[in-house]
């Protein structure tokens, strides 16, 4: 393997505490994280390392599982076991709670927002998906609740381009959804994993989709159109499964925009990157494992993301409380 | 009942300056001296819940895996005893360890169920965020002083 995957820096993000999630803003200036201390932080670079501007501390009662950034960088919507979604409204280095979603019955695991800015995601260990709308003045409302999962949903993900939403689950499937109607349907139930589905990405296109789980792999999923006639359901596919690769569970996947690069996070402390064989058939992907860090951390890794602006800028989080920040380089 | 034989000193074993690699003894100790069947007064030891030759640990690999047998097949309270063993390692053991607690194949009929709930470190972290499951859970942990 030519390619490397070299650590930048390391620092503690979440003292005595895991660190569950990181996330770029759209400019891919800043990092937001969040943690089991029930905090969230916004880092910023200060020349060579990362600089904590501000702690969000009273927005939530219980862990921070997951923050998403708004496509316009402004707001910042954060996901806690406390059962409410947080909207935090970005104002110069500070952040101030702008209203506060509530309705799932249990544990929040995921918000995502949608890439017109108007549609966020939420879901929970309920087992259901919600989808809010926002309007142009900030207010926010729920416009559909969707059961399709029969067991806590882990995650969830907008296609970068089409409003369709994916979500994932402890039932070991994956649901893909589109609105019809004014409201929000599974339109595909994708089963091939054999345990829960922790982590979904699309790729840079929105073509594939790729889920990573329990069960020690990723899948790689493409939408392929139904034989016969114009039917409103669409069906995926699984193309392409990654397995014998990783030592335990898979929390969490990662698709480059830049490159089309693919990074896992495992719990068996270890970050991977595989890249796509350039000669292999669309409907029959090949990857390889093109850089590995088996002791990426000391801990669990929880989390993985991918700079939206600059070309092989990975960052990671652990259950030690630590963030990495990571430069891929890949001979191309 | 009959408690396993004290174990027996080397003089490795006395020597403070030896580090201790984890041991499956050590393990079992740790879980057989401190933990309670909430419905029942003497500890999973005594009562053979936790069996010495279910405890499988890799010092190197930095794993734990423990397999419980709950006291009947049907047993309601098997994930909180499950629950009790894993929070019970992750206090005492180093944070390197990867822990995996599992009913022992065939003593329980939704072994399945329980396993994978034991197995998903996001429900156990929620769940020991709940206050009055903590304090159940802390009761079933609390120390009993053993009777040679």
């Amino acid at each position: 393997m030519k390619d490397t995957l070299a650590l930048l820096q390391k620092f503690n993000a979440h003292p005595d505490s895991r660190c569950w999630y990181v996330a770029w803003n759209p400019k891919g200036t800043l990092l937001a994280s969040c943690g089991g201390d029930r905090a969230i932080r916004i880092w910023g670079r200060e020349g060579d390392s990362w600089e904590c501007k501000t702690v969000l501390q009273d927005g939530h009662q219980r862990a921070v599982r997951k923050v998403a950034w708004s496509p316009c960088g402004n707001y910042l919507a954060s996901a806690s076991f406390d059962a409410t979604t947080c909207i935090w409204k970005k104002k110069n280095d500070d952040f101030e709670c702008l209203t506060v979603l509530e309705g799932h019955e249990n544990e929040v695991k995921c918000v995502a927002w949608a890439p017109s800015g108007n549609l966020l995601a939420t879901c929970s260990r309920d087992k259901s998906v919600w989808i809010w709308e926002v309007d142009e003045e900030d207010e926010y409302e729920c416009v559909s609740v969707v059961n399709s999962h029969t067991q806590d949903v882990k995650h969830v993900v907008w296609h970068p381009t089409q409003e369709l939403l994916a979500s994932c689950s402890y039932d070991n499937n994956v649901c893909v959804y589109k609105e019809e109607d004014d409201d929000w349907e599974c339109r595909a139930t994708l089963e091939g994993h054999t345990s829960t589905v922790w982590g979904l990405t699309f790729d840079p296109s929105g073509q594939r989709l790729a889920s990573c789980s329990d069960d020690r792999t990723v899948k790689i999923w493409k939408e392929c159109q139904p034989g016969g006639g114009q039917g409103t359901d669409t069906a995926w596919k699984c193309v392409c499964t990654l397995s014998g690769f990783h030592g335990r569970t898979v929390y969490d996947i990662a698709w480059c925009p830049l490159t089309g690069a693919l990074a896992t996070a495992c719990g068996d402390d270890g970050v991977r990157v595989f890249k796509e064989d350039e000669t292999a058939d669309p409907d029959q992907p090949v990857f390889s494992l093109s850089a590995h860090v088996p002791k990426a951390h000391s801990q669990d890794v929880n989390c993985i993301a991918w700079n939206p602006k600059e070309a092989g800028l990975l960052v990671s989080c652990s259950d030690n409380g630590e963030i990495a920040v990571w430069n891929y380089q890949s001979e191309v | 009942f009959f408690n396993e034989q004290a174990r027996l000193q080397t003089t490795e074993d006395e020597d403070e300056d030896v580090a201790d690699p984890i041991d499956d003894r050590e393990i079992f100790d740790i879980l057989s001296v401190s933990i309670n069947d909430p419905e029942h007064p003497l500890s999973l030891e005594e009562l053979n819940v936790v069996e010495q030759v279910r405890v499988r640990v890799d010092d190197q690999e930095n794993t734990v895996g423990v397999e419980f047998t709950p006291t009947i097949p049907h047993c309601s309270m098997a994930t909180l005893i499950g629950l009790s063993i894993k929070v019970k390692l992750l206090r005492s053991l180093p944070e390197r360890f990867k822990i995996d607690v599992h009913i022992t194949p065939g003593t329980h009929t939704s072994e399945d169920a329980v396993n994978k709930q034991l197995a998903d470190k996001e429900r156990v972290a929620a769940a020991l965020e709940n206050s009055q499951l903590l304090e159940v859970v802390n009761q079933c942990l609390i120390s009993n002083a053993r009777t040679s």
